[in-house]
């Protein structure tokens, strides 16, 4: 006799979070614009017959479309799309290591003041609320001040200002779970202290400490963007997003253009890695949704 | 009451202790440290280096150096400019007013109009105008502020001549009309942020509370609803927005630096890149630590003010 078989198969969390996520249809968007971001400025510039730092001075200020130039050439005719996308490749490697520097210093602050508390843990996010009290952009210009400009100070300065949220997110996560059975559990079977916080707690606290890298990324470009834009990020004659809007103010009249290409592929970038830190805030944990 | 003010004092000036010796330490950072200014010029031998170092005191240990440097802090002396030798703290506060104006009319605007959408929103859940709010207000937050100027520049100023393109005011004008036709750009490019932060805040409170089983009974008491929702549910959703302010304001200072920098706008912003500009490293320290105490005070006062609205938060 034939029996229905029941199916005892039962959703992992894995596949609940990704309906979750799917349904989020703002976050798959900006997760495509991001792939297609990446794609075309790792793969862009090889298609181009044209050099990010090629000057050409007969062909200053071209504007977009006319002739072989996309979107036209800047005030020494080299043309935008090449350093657009040489600039947008530069961005975001910035705003990427910023953030797993920032995540890597976060996690290991937060991981021994949620895990040691008491004097120690008071120490160190005293010192997370200090730092917190300098409004980000002045601290980082203050120290912009202090260094020389370029591509290691720029990421190195961003992920200094960046850290103490990631910091604030995984110590409330680690106080709470190093109660937990399996955090006891690890300690009855002698694990070490340094083992239950980086292979126990911390991995169990992923779900937000991933949403919190995508948001820092976002936030990571918006601040180099701002940096290069007044001159002490990356220098010229390399290209990144904000430094391509360094003289666009001059130009703002004359050749509009120049200011209008950056500035729209910084806010598609952000705004799609803030869409998808949402989506992934939803999906990973839909008890942390606030919105 | 007093014993939750006493605390949240007294872990006040902890972190004030904490910040400042963040801000010494820069100090020291700085390229030739706080001797910078002389080590620059070239008439200057090791010998008188050493001489002023020891006039000044830099000889001594560095915690008797911090104590010092922080007591004449609390004194009000912090230091000179290295540009015309004025004093720090005097530098400041002769830019504060214009920060202040743009500060004060950005919050206006966005609490205003942040609270009207996040209400709103929140009442209307998932309707059209909630979705198109959620999706502006995240847009608004990822647009570059100092971008977002560039092209409010270019569309009122060049394009369509209607605002001017910088400054607070015309030379020679100054007149109260004048004034606020400077104000109107920047304002609004720094409202348009804040007002989606606020939004964003006040539709998730608004969200909670409306949830409530006080607004329930209220409700089953056959209470109008305009009345349950001015009496019941705005009050308490309001008071969160207290905190928010509170939160808020680093963002802001940091928004009215980037829109001051585009606007040219002459204000704590505008000097403090300007100083930068011209290694005046008294004065970048200074505007850093006034900044910070800035927020320290801001947030100081919104967690006391909630303590007063609502009682709630006194024992805890």
């Amino acid at each position: 006799m034939a029996t229905a078989v029941l199916s005892t198969a039962h959703p992992t969390p894995g596949q609940g979070a990704w309906r979750r996520f799917r349904r989020h249809r703002l976050a798959l968007a900006g997760g495509v614009t991001i792939l297609v971001l990446v794609l075309g400025s790792a793969f862009g510039p090889y298609l181009l017959p044209f050099d990010d730092t090629y000057i050409d001075i007969l062909k200053r200020f071209a504007p977009p479309l006319s002739g072989a130039h996309i979107l036209g050439t800047d005030e020494l005719g080299r043309d935008v799309l090449a350093r657009l996308m040489m600039g947008a490749r530069v961005s975001l490697s910035i705003g990427f290591v910023a953030m797993v520097i920032a995540m890597v210093v976060g996690i290991v602050v937060g991981a021994f003041a949620g895990f040691y508390g008491g004097v120690v843990g008071a120490v160190l996010m005293r010192l997370v609320d200090a730092v917190l009290c300098f409004p980000t952009i002045f601290l980082l210009l203050a120290l912009a001040a202090l260094t020389e400009p370029g591509f290691v100070t720029t990421t190195a300065l961003i992920a200094a200002t960046a850290w103490m949220w990631v910091a604030r997110v995984v110590e409330a996560q680690v106080r709470s779970l190093r109660e937990r059975e399996f955090a006891v559990a690890a300690l009855a079977f002698g694990s070490s202290n340094l083992r239950i916080m980086f292979r126990e707690l911390v991995p169990n606290a992923m779900a937000p400490i991933l949403v919190a890298a995508t948001l820092n990324v976002a936030k990571a470009i918006l601040l180099e963007s701002y940096l290069s834009y007044l001159g002490y990020g990356i220098q010229p004659p390399a290209a990144s997003l904000g430094n391509m809007l360094n003289n666009a103010q001059i130009y703002l009249t004359s050749a509009p253009w120049l200011a209008i290409a950056p500035g729209v592929v910084i806010t598609l970038a952000v705004t799609s890695f803030n869409f998808l830190g949402d989506g992934l805030r939803d999906a990973l944990d839909p008890r942390m949704n606030i919105s | 009451m007093a014993r939750y003010v006493l605390n949240r004092l007294a872990q006040a000036v902890m972190l004030l202790v904490i910040v400042s010796a963040i801000g010494f330490a820069l100090l020291h950072l700085a390229p030739g440290g706080p001797l910078s200014q002389f080590a620059a010029s070239a008439q200057m031998t090791q010998e008188d280096l050493d001489r002023v170092s020891k006039q000044l005191g830099l000889d001594r240990p560095l915690p008797i150096q911090y104590l010092d440097w922080f007591l004449r802090m609390l004194r009000g002396d912090w230091g000179k400019s290295y540009r015309d030798g004025e004093a720090v703290l005097s530098v400041i506060s002769s830019h504060l007013g214009a920060t202040l104006e743009l500060m004060v009319t950005a919050t206006i605007v966005a609490v205003l109009l942040g609270c009207w959408i996040g209400i709103l929103g929140a009442l209307r859940r998932y309707s059209l105008f909630d979705s198109l709010a959620t999706v502006g207000a995240m847009i608004a937050l990822s647009i570059p502020t100092f971008w977002f100027g560039l092209v409010t520049i270019y569309v009122f100023s060049v394009t369509l001549g209607w605002l001017p393109a910088g400054n607070r005011e015309t030379v020679g004008d100054g007149s109260f009309l004048d004034l606020l036709h400077h104000l109107i750009a920047p304002a609004l490019v720094l409202g348009l942020v804040e007002t989606a932060m606020w939004g964003r805040f006040m539709r998730s409170s608004m969200l909670e509370v409306i949830n409530q089983d006080y607004i329930r009974t209220a409700r089953a008491k056959g209470m109008p609803e305009w009345r349950i929702l001015t009496v019941h549910a705005l009050r308490n959703a309001l008071l969160p927005m207290i905190t928010v302010a509170g939160l808020q304001f680093p963002t802001l200072l940091g928004g009215a630096l980037v829109a001051e920098t585009v606007f040219t706008w002459p204000g704590m912003g505008r000097l403090f890149l300007d100083s930068i500009g011209y290694r005046d490293y008294p004065v970048v320290m200074g505007i850093l630590m006034f900044s910070a105490i800035m927020v320290l005070i801001g947030s100081l006062i919104a967690d006391i003010l909630y303590a007063v609205v609502d009682p709630r938060i006194r024992v805890g």
